[in-house]
């Protein structure tokens, strides 16, 4: 069941980012920053997790994955530590994508040339 | 992607990159090209032209500027966006007209790749194009005008104002353009006393599907209509190619249409009075992303066989 609930989520979240740049007649680059904004928010008041444990890679694969985790580590971080994990504990569940993408796309750019 | 015409271009590439390490490179490599063969098809050495003029898309005009410094000949760079070509020939011909010079060149290149990097997002970014979006020419166009010879002529040279398109979808530039051309248009036919039917084509630059079917509209609102005899080179440079959707665009477009094709079928006679509308968006990344609205230009040059 959960792959339905992966495949309905995920494309309608996928729907909206398509109705941005259809109709709103957004750029790419807008849609992402208010995806991750959303994540975040929907993060900071408890929602989206609960998405994720109901459509699970529906949810946790598209940008605003992203939003979650940082809002998810930095509130995680400020139970901890205080306000400072705010600012210490954004990138601390990111990190390994952020980290990856670089490392990835230097590797890439060893042996790769983007063909336009 | 091909364009429709290229049987009359003089060089045509496979590789993108022209064999350079960067598009830029490749770019500048274009004009380069364009320029040494302008000048051989015309039996002129370089030290004879008297100045270049030459514009493309990169900031500072930077391939022109190399192109310019390669040709080693006295240069004006010129910025109008998709209507460099226009200005540049339409300059070209007014300092031959003026007697100052007895050889000019005029010449425009743009390439994809690095067009899209700085105007909008780099083509591996993979960005999604809306329908309306243009494919920026990977191509350049020269020509070399004398005081004398059998032609064809600039007869006429309409320079544009800069109007106010009220959009600013950097993915709808065609549509953006459609006033300036209309503008430059009404104000040809009105200046000059001459007639649509005066010209065998009216070719504007790159209005693309969407911009020519509203120019058609504004101009049978403005009482000029110039039904078949209206063309636009971006929307027939890729045929009826649906990848690149509403045509093409890029300071090479029209340059590469216009010095490649269409002075082509002038030379064979299958068109003997031609008007070329050039346009050009002006906008720079930052203006659009400070909410500007995008700047046009059309220029007019009226082209005819002795």
């Amino acid at each position: 069941m959960i792959f339905l609930w992966a495949f309905l989520v995920g494309g309608a979240i996928c729907a909206v980012g398509q109705l941005l740049i259809d109709v709103a007649h957004l750029t790419a680059a807008r849609v992402m920053v208010i995806f991750v904004v959303a994540g975040a928010i929907l993060s900071g008041i408890g929602l989206y997790p609960k998405l994720i444990d109901f459509a699970g890679a529906g949810a946790s694969v598209p940008i605003t994955s992203f939003g979650n985790s940082l809002a998810h580590g930095a509130i995680a971080e400020v139970k901890r530590d205080g306000l400072i994990g705010a600012i210490t504990g954004i990138f601390e569940l990111t990190s390994a994508g952020i980290s990856s993408a670089i490392v990835f796309g230097f590797l890439a750019s060893l042996f790769a040339r983007p063909r336009g | 992607m091909e364009c429709a015409f290229s049987d009359d271009f003089d060089q045509l590439h496979e590789d993108p990159y022209l064999g350079q390490p960067s598009w830029e490179k490749a770019e500048r490599r274009l004009l380069e090209e364009a320029i040494a063969e302008t000048l051989r098809k015309g039996k002129i050495e370089a030290q004879k032209v008297n100045l270049l003029f030459a514009g493309d898309l990169l900031n500072q005009i930077i391939s022109s500027t190399f192109a310019a410094q390669t040709a080693g000949v006295p240069y004006f760079g010129l910025f109008n966006a998709c209507a460099t070509a226009g200005e540049a020939l339409a300059l070209a011909a007014l300092l031959i007209e003026s007697g100052m010079a007895t050889y000019t060149l005029a010449g425009a290149v743009s390439h994809n790749a690095s067009a899209e990097r700085q105007m909008r997002f780099p083509t591996e970014y993979g960005s999604q194009r809306p329908k309306t979006a243009q494919w920026t020419v990977t191509a350049a166009g020269a020509g070399l005008l004398s005081a004398t010879g059998e032609g064809p002529s600039v007869t006429w040279v309409t320079v544009g104002r800069v109007v106010d398109s009220a959009m600013s979808d950097p993915y709808n530039m065609g549509m953006a353009e459609v006033p300036a051309a209309v503008d430059t248009l009404v104000t040809h036919f009105k200046e000059s006393g001459r007639k649509p039917s005066d010209y065998d084509l009216i070719v504007t630059g790159d209005l693309a599907a969407y911009g020519l079917e509203a120019a058609q509209q504004l101009l049978r609102d403005a009482h000029l209509d110039l039904g078949e005899r209206l063309m636009d080179a971006g929307a027939t440079y890729y045929g009826s190619d649906p990848s690149v959707q509403a045509g093409a665009s890029g300071a090479g477009c029209i340059a590469s249409f216009l010095f490649g094709h269409l002075l082509t079928r002038m030379r064979r006679h299958e068109l003997n009075r031609l008007l070329v509308v050039a346009t050009g968006s002006l906008h720079s990344p930052v203006s659009i992303e400070q909410g500007d609205n995008i700047p046009c230009i059309a220029h007019a040059v009226a082209l005819e066989n002795n």
